[in-house]
This record gives structure tokens, C-alpha cells and sequence, in this order.
């Protein structure tokens, strides 16, 4: 249990602010995807007997990277639809010929508390450090180049490798998150509590640091509730992000409500 | 023709249930799909799924049909939709994203309790990924019966949803109303994700009711035409994909098959891939060859 | 000339969340006429068009077609709005649009008779779209959208025909073939005409008559009726000029000068 507190603060700190970065880009679509795709590698993976994840950051990159390189050429709603649904159904092809079907099926796409077993702490923590890491150094380029591209290229900064680089560190963000909040729901995660989060607060520095606690907050309830109920981690995780954030638009709202009843 | 048509493919009852399902459900699919993809509802349809793929564990859980699962699911995703608006604005993404991530946890909770009360295994593969050949026979007559409807439904407000498909504001004007055809579309998508849940599983239904109809658009030019080749495509992909999956069985020493909806789906992007570079291409001709690039083929003398 | 006017607007007052757009508006058109709805951008012309096709309502005042009120979709009314934007891979040819402007709003089963295909045809010989009838919609130039408009809307023999800005994103040379094209649709089909722009120099060759729209009130008449300084000037609120240069109007105020325009000192309420 103390791993699965472990690996799901690491997880949800970096997803908190991931995810904070994706919304404010507009990325929604690849914290869809990516998902997906780590979901088709780590069954691909269980089939050929290799340490799932390689398979999880090996196929989530791919994704990653495809959705980088069609992303400039294409903004076709059917394609990217086809894209999500195609690695999905892969996953489901390469699980289907293992004999381990249902439990692994459950546990890839709707996560699983004890996802990150103690042989597989270590990596995971490396991996969420170095993506803090690189986070941190990014941070204030990363900040310019998702609110206006042209300025922060006009600057020096360059945004190709930006873009790359964020698309990498997604990827193994949702490498890591995968197994514990399932493929299925890592986008409520990642997308949920920044955008409440962006609601709350219009200045970059607090919102990040309030993404990072409302996705802390919502992991560590659902692994709580999950571990108390036995009920699966993915519904708390699919119900808590919702929740979390309805709450902040009905707080938006009545905001923006006392504002207008005292200009008018 | 032995390796295509693997031993008792035409015998089996179930694959011939499946193959007329499977034409049902394709056809329907593609019809609601070229409304969908020109009103430039792609994303609505997705989202449906979500939602119906709860209705489907939900109907799982409660020991009812499946299909009146996942068509009970869409509707209230389509009414879900309604609520926070179709239209692609960015902060309704999200808004609709989240809260369908909430369906989603629904899922999961529906399918563990399944997993809890039943000793019948396999009930997520069915609802996920589709359980055409594992169906059971009395569900075609009630796909039959809802197919014919939503068929039916079509056709008598085609008009109407095609003026308003192409503009909204025309379509006011002349006295279309908006909210009844929109509203009736809408229910009609709920009803073709749920037959198509059925063959290929709710989260991958999404395939059959885009793919076909976006590789038409590519190449048609004319709406009857689009209507007809979605319609050949989808039953194309579903037929292949059901005798493929059959096939699979023969595949592997284990005697474990592919599931359908993975061939399905392949075949539909495959067919998408192929639409796409024919689309290019018959493009890139006419600029080429110097012609001016806003004749048709036909004009020019290509076809 | 028949007893009753074929629209006539009477007194009206329209106000958008509690702000006024357009004040005590009266005019009226008759048949086969060609009326200019002149105005600067946000002046109100496109309210003014809505209401007459029943899509917005009034504070106060009428609106009758041949002295009866106005309903929601008038079928004597045809409508081509300022953007239509057409996908570009939307599957629908040229005259299966147009066709459309005939039974679009009609539910049912019923195939299109040979009556409603003949007059696709003849209203596509008719705005010059026969050449591109098969085409996609979506394919066309902004000037070949507009003739594909203005068919769709007469198909339905409509006597009136509203036109939102027509002209605003066409060249001057496509911009004089629509107006020429309505012109000759008015006279041959007895069609009314009522097209708003922002320019009026373009239409007074043909312009029987303008409806002049500037600080949320109307002036309408001929255009020698209406175009006149002290007309302008009691429109406007302050001291406006009118110049005829080589056949051409500038209305001006002050020391800002724009052909067809006023660009005021203090500029008139202006609305969405």
C-alpha cells in the first residue's frame, strides 16, 4: 500500500502540472491519445513477456510523436477520432491473445492501485523526477511558447524543441500514470483539476501550484476511497475530476455573478 | 479460397448472425455517420459513446439487454450533450470531456460489480470491445426493428437536416426547426452507437460511424453517392472483419481469436488511408496538369 | 400597382439588451422595386433585415407583407444571409443545393418532380451557375457562391428578396455582375429587392429607392429625397455634406472624408 501512496503522489504532482501545461495549450486531444497509446503498448508488452513498461513508454513516444508530426498537417477531427480508436483496438487485439484477459483488460483501462508494483517503484520514481526535472528547467520557455508562440519565438525560444520536448515528457507522463489511473481515465486526471484549477486562478504561477494540489487531492481521494470501498480506483478517479471540476465552474460562475451585481 | 474462408465459416450459426448484424448495424452507422461528419459532429459522436458504454456495463450489472444498455446510455449522453452544447468551442471540450470521464468511472464501477455477482467471465470484452458472435439471436430482430426506425427517421427528415447541416442560418430562415431536427438527430446517433456497440464493442463504435462516411466524403461528390458508398464501405469493413476474426482462430496454436472490432477497425482506417491519398491525388492532378484547379475531374477530362 | 404595399414597415423600434438599435422605423417597399439599405457597419441594417424575416422581435411597431403581419418564415420573403461558409468537403452539388431552396424545410419521402428540377435549372441559366451546377458547394468562388445564393433563394419565387451585405467581400468587377444580376432578376421576375452594404455608390444606377440607416433612425425615399445635407444632418445629429463628384456621392462630416461613408466626430450609437 505504501507504494501504491507513493507512486500515486509522484504521479499525480506530475500529472498536476503536465496537465496544467496541456489544457493551457489546448491539447486536449493528446492527453486523449497518448493514453491510448501507452494502453496498446503495455498489452503489447504483457504478450511478449517484456516488462510492461517499455511497452507503455515505447508506444506512448509513438503516439506522441505521431500526433506531433500530423498535428501541423491535419486538424481532422475523423483522423485524430480514428487515431484514439485504432490504438485501442490494439490493445484489445494483443490482449485477447493473452490467457490473463479480463484482469488485465480492467486494470490497463480503468487503473488499478497496486499498478506500480515494488519491483517497479524505483524506475517510476526516476521517471517522474527526470520529468520533473525537465519541467522545472522548461518551465518559464514552456510558459511563453503555449500562451503565444510567435512572441516567445520572436524571443529566441525555440518552439519546435519545446513542443517536442512537452510532447515527450506527456508521453511518459501517461507512461506512468497508466497503470495506476488506467488509460481510460488519465485524461479526466490530466485535463479535470487544471482546468479547474485555470478557473480559480488567472495567474500562471498560482494556478500551476493549485493544479498540482487539486490533483494531489483528487488522487489521494481516490486511491483512499479506493482502498476503503474495494470499488475500482478508475471510478473515483472519473468522479472526482468531474466533481472537482463542476465545482470550480459553479464557484466561476457565482464570481462572476457577485462581480456584475457590483459594477452594475 | 480455403485460407480465406476458414472450415465451417458458412455453417456456423453464429457467424451468420454476425454477418447480418453486421450489415444491419454498418448501415445504419454510415447513414447517421455522413450527417455526423458534415456537421461537423465527430466529436458529439465520441463523447456518446462514452456514455453509452456505462448504459451497456450498467445494463450488464442489471441483468438487462445490452443493446437497450448502451441505447439508454447514448441517449442520456445525447441529452448530456445538449445540456453543455455541441458546438466545438474550447471551453465546452473539456467541459464535456470531464464529464464524461465521470462515465467512464461509472463503467469501470458497473463492470467490477459484474465481476463481483456473476461467475460469466468475458462480460468486458463483450461490452468494450463487442460481442457480435457471442450475441443473443433474439437481439437481431430488436437491431432489425431499430435499425428500420432509425432508417426510416432519416428519410423523412433528410431535407430538413441536410439545409440545416449545410447552414444553420439558411435553414432559420426557411422555417426549419432547428431544435426538433436537431434534437431527432441526435437520438437517432444514440440508437446507431448503441446497435454499433454491440458488434464492435461501445468504446471502439465510434470507427464505424465516422470512418466510413469521412473516406466518402474524400471522393463523392454527390450526397445520394456519398450516402450508398459509406454504406458499402461499412459493411465491406464488417463483413471482412467478421470472417478475419473468424479466420484468427485457425491463427494461433492457442486457438485464441482476434476480437472483431480489431479488424473492424483496421479495415475502416485502412479504407480512410486509401480515401485520403485518392482525395490527394485527384487534387494534386488537376493542379498539375495545369488545369484550373476549381473544375471537377469530370470538367477536365480526367474521368 | 396594387392597393397594398408588399411590405411595409411601420413605427418600429427594436432594443438588444436594453440598448436601442433602431427608433420609430418606417418605409415601405413595393413590388419589383430595388431598395438600397445604406448604412455604416453596426448602424443596425442587418437588425432591420431580421425582423423582416421574423427573426427578431420588436419593441414596438409592425411589420405586414401585402397588409398581413408577419409570420416566422414568410414563404414570400427569400433570404441570402451575409456568410455562408460551406465546407469544402461537403457532398452536395451546386443545383441539389439550390434545389433544396425549394422543399428544404420539408419533411417527407416524396422525390423531387420534374417541375422542381426544370426550375432549378432555369434559375441556375438564370444567376449564370449553370456552368458550375455540378460542382461541389463547397468548391466555389466567393462570387460564384453568391449567384448559388441568390438562385437557392429565388427558387422559391419568393416577391421579396432580402440580401445581407452582398457585396462586402466580392471585387468591384464581381460586385457590379451581382448587380447587375439583381437587376435584371427585379425587372424580369418582378422580385423585390432589398440588399444592405455599407457603399452606395455601386448601386445608384439601379436603386429605385434607399433606406437610410444612421444613428438608430431611418430616412427613406428616392435617392435625391434622402441624400441631402439637411436630410443627413437631422439623421445624424450634427452638420453633414453631401458631394456629387463625377456622378459619384461622398457624404461627409466635419474634416473626415470617405466615399459613400460619414465617418462622424462623434461617431453615432453604435451596436452590435
Amino acid at each position: 500500500m505504501t507504494n501504491a501512496w507513493i507512486s500515486g503522489t509522484a504521479i499525480a504532482a506530475l500529472v498536476g502540472v503536465v496537465g496544467f501545461f496541456v489544457v493551457m495549450r489546448g491539447a486536449a486531444f493528446a492527453a486523449h491519445a497518448i493514453p491510448n497509446g501507452a494502453f496498446a503498448g503495455a498489452a503489447g508488452a504483457n504478450l511478449i513477456g517484456v516488462n510492461p513498461l517499455f511497452g507503455l513508454v515505447a508506444f506512448a513516444m509513438a503516439a506522441a510523436f505521431g500526433i506531433g508530426a500530423t498535428s501541423r498537417r491535419t486538424k481532422s477531427d475523423v483522423a485524430t477520432a480514428l487515431a484514439l480508436v485504432m490504438m485501442l483496438a490494439l490493445g484489445a487485439a494483443f490482449l485477447a491473445t493473452s490467457t490473463e484477459y479480463e484482469p488485465a483488460v480492467n486494470a490497463l483501462l480503468f487503473g488499478e492501485i497496486l499498478g506500480v508494483s515494488s519491483s517497479e517503484i524505483l524506475p517510476v520514481l526516476v521517471l517522474a523526477l527526470l520529468c520533473g526535472l525537465g519541467l522545472a528547467v522548461l518551465y518559464r520557455p514552456l510558459l511563453y511558447s503555449s500562451i503565444s508562440p510567435e512572441l516567445s519565438n520572436a524571443r529566441g525560444v525555440n518552439v519546435v524543441a519545446i513542443d517536442i520536448l512537452f510532447l515527450v515528457v506527456v508521453a511518459l507522463t501517461s507512461a506512468l500514470a497508466v497503470p495506476v489511473v488506467g488509460a481510460l481515465l488519465t485524461f479526466s486526471l490530466t485535463i479535470g483539476p487544471p482546468a479547474a484549477a485555470r478557473l480559480i486562478s488567472d495567474r500562471p504561477g498560482r494556478a500551476l501550484a493549485l493544479s498540482v494540489l487539486l490533483s494531489l487531492f483528487t488522487l489521494w481521494a481516490a486511491i483512499a476511497s479506493s482502498y476503503v470501498s474495494t470499488l475500482p480506483i478508475g471510478f473515483f478517479v472519473g468522479t472526482l475530476s468531474a466533481v472537482v471540476y463542476l465545482a470550480a465552474r459553479g464557484w466561476d460562475v457565482r464570481r462572476t455573478r457577485r462581480i456584475q451585481r457590483q459594477v452594475a | 479460397m480455403h485460407w480465406i474462408f476458414e472450415p465451417g465459416l458458412f455453417s456456423n450459426g453464429s457467424v451468420r448472425t454476425a454477418l447480418v448484424l453486421g450489415a444491419m448495424v454498418s448501415i445504419v452507422s454510415a447513414a447517421v455517420g455522413v450527417f455526423t461528419v458534415m456537421r461537423g459532429q465527430s466529436f458529439a459522436g465520441h463523447a456518446l459513446t462514452d456514455v453509452a458504454t456505462a448504459g451497456g456495463a450498467g445494463a450488464s450489472l442489471a441483468g438487462v439487454s445490452p443493446l437497450l444498455g448502451f441505447i439508454g446510455g447514448g441517449i442520456i449522453g445525447a441529452g448530456a450533450m445538449d445540456a453543455i452544447g455541441v458546438q466545438r468551442v474550447k471551453g465546452r471540450d473539456i467541459a464535456t470531456g470531464v464529464v464524461l470521464g465521470a462515465a467512464t468511472g461509472l463503467t469501470a464501477l458497473f463492470l467490477y460489480l459484474v465481476t463481483l455477482h456473476s461467475a460469466a467471465t468475458g462480460s468486458t470484452q463483450q461490452i468494450l470491445f463487442g460481442s457480435v458472435f457471442t450475441v443473443e439471436p433474439s437481439t437481431v430482430p430488436d437491431a432489425a426493428v431499430l435499425s428500420v426506425l432509425v432508417v426510416a427517421g432519416l428519410l423523412v427528415i433528410r431535407r430538413p437536416l441536410l439545409l440545416s447541416s449545410i447552414s444553420v442560418e439558411l435553414a432559420a430562415a426557411r422555417g426549419v426547426r432547428l431544435r426538433a431536427v436537431g434534437v431527432a438527430f441526435m437520438a437517432m446517433l444514440a440508437v446507431a452507437v448503441g446497435l454499433s456497440a454491440i458488434v464492435i464493442g461501445a468504446i471502439l463504435s465510434t470507427a464505424l460511424l465516422i470512418g466510413p462516411p469521412a473516406s466518402t466524403l474524400k471522393v463523392a461528390n454527390r450526397f445520394a453517392w456519398a450516402m450508398s458508398l459509406a454504406s458499402v464501405l461499412g459493411v465491406l469493413a464488417t463483413w471482412l472483419g467478421i470472417v478475419m476474426a473468424y479466420d484468427s482462430y485457425y491463427w494461433f496454436p492457442s486457438h485464441r481469436g482476434l476480437p472483431v472490432s480489431f479488424f473492424v477497425v483496421s479495415l475502416v482506417v485502412v479504407e480512410f488511408a486509401v480515401a485520403s491519398y485518392v482525395g490527394q491525388r485527384r487534387k494534386a492532378r488537376i493542379i498539375v496538369a495545369g488545369h484550373d484547379p476549381t473544375k471537377t475531374p469530370e470538367q477536365v477530362g480526367w474521368v | 400597382m396594387s392597393g397594398t404595399d408588399l411590405l411595409k414597415v411601420e413605427d418600429v423600434t427594436v432594443s438588444i439588451s436594453g440598448r436601442v438599435i433602431l427608433r420609430d422605423v418606417n418605409f415601405r417597399i413595393d413590388q419589383g422595386e430595388f431598395t438600397g439599405l445604406i448604412g455604416s457597419n453596426g448602424a443596425g441594417k442587418t437588425t432591420l433585415l431580421r425582423v423582416i424575416l421574423g427573426m427578431q422581435e420588436v419593441a414596438s411597431g409592425r411589420v405586414t407583407v401585402r397588409g398581413q403581419a408577419l409570420t416566422r418564415s414568410n414563404r414570400s420573403i427569400g433570404y441570402v444571409p451575409q456568410k455562408v461558409l460551406f465546407e469544402a468537403d461537403l457532398p452536395i452539388r451546386v443545383r441539389d443545393f439550390v434545389a433544396l431552396g425549394v422543399d428544404g424545410h420539408r419533411y417527407g419521402v416524396a422525390r423531387r418532380s420534374r417541375a422542381t428540377l426544370g426550375l432549378v435549372d432555369e434559375m441556375l441559366h438564370a444567376v449564370e451557375a449553370a456552368e458550375f451546377s455540378d460542382r461541389r458547394i463547397g468548391s466555389l468562388s466567393g462570387g460564384e457562391q453568391q449567384r448559388v445564393l441568390i438562385a437557392h433563394a429565388l427558387v422559391s419565387r419568393p416577391e421579396l428578396l432580402l440580401l445581407d451585405e452582398p457585396l462586402a467581400n466580392l471585387d468591384p468587377g464581381n460586385a457590379q455582375e451581382i448587380i447587375q444580376l439583381l437587376h435584371s432578376v427585379a425587372t424580369g421576375q418582378h422580385v423585390a429587392i432589398l440588399l444592405s452594404a455599407h457603399e452606395m455608390n455601386p448601386l445608384l444606377p439601379v436603386m429605385d429607392r434607399v433606406v437610410y440607416v444612421a444613428n438608430a433612425q431611418v430616412a427613406s425615399g428616392t435617392t435625391d429625397e434622402v441624400i441631402r445635407p439637411d436630410v443627413l444632418s437631422t439623421l445624424y445629429g450634427h452638420h453633414v455634406d453631401v458631394l456629387r463628384v463625377h456622378g459619384r456621392i461622398l457624404v461627409v462630416a466635419g474634416e473626415n472624408v470617405d466615399v459613400g461613408h460619414v465617418v462622424p466626430e462623434h461617431p453615432p450609437f453604435v451596436v452590435e
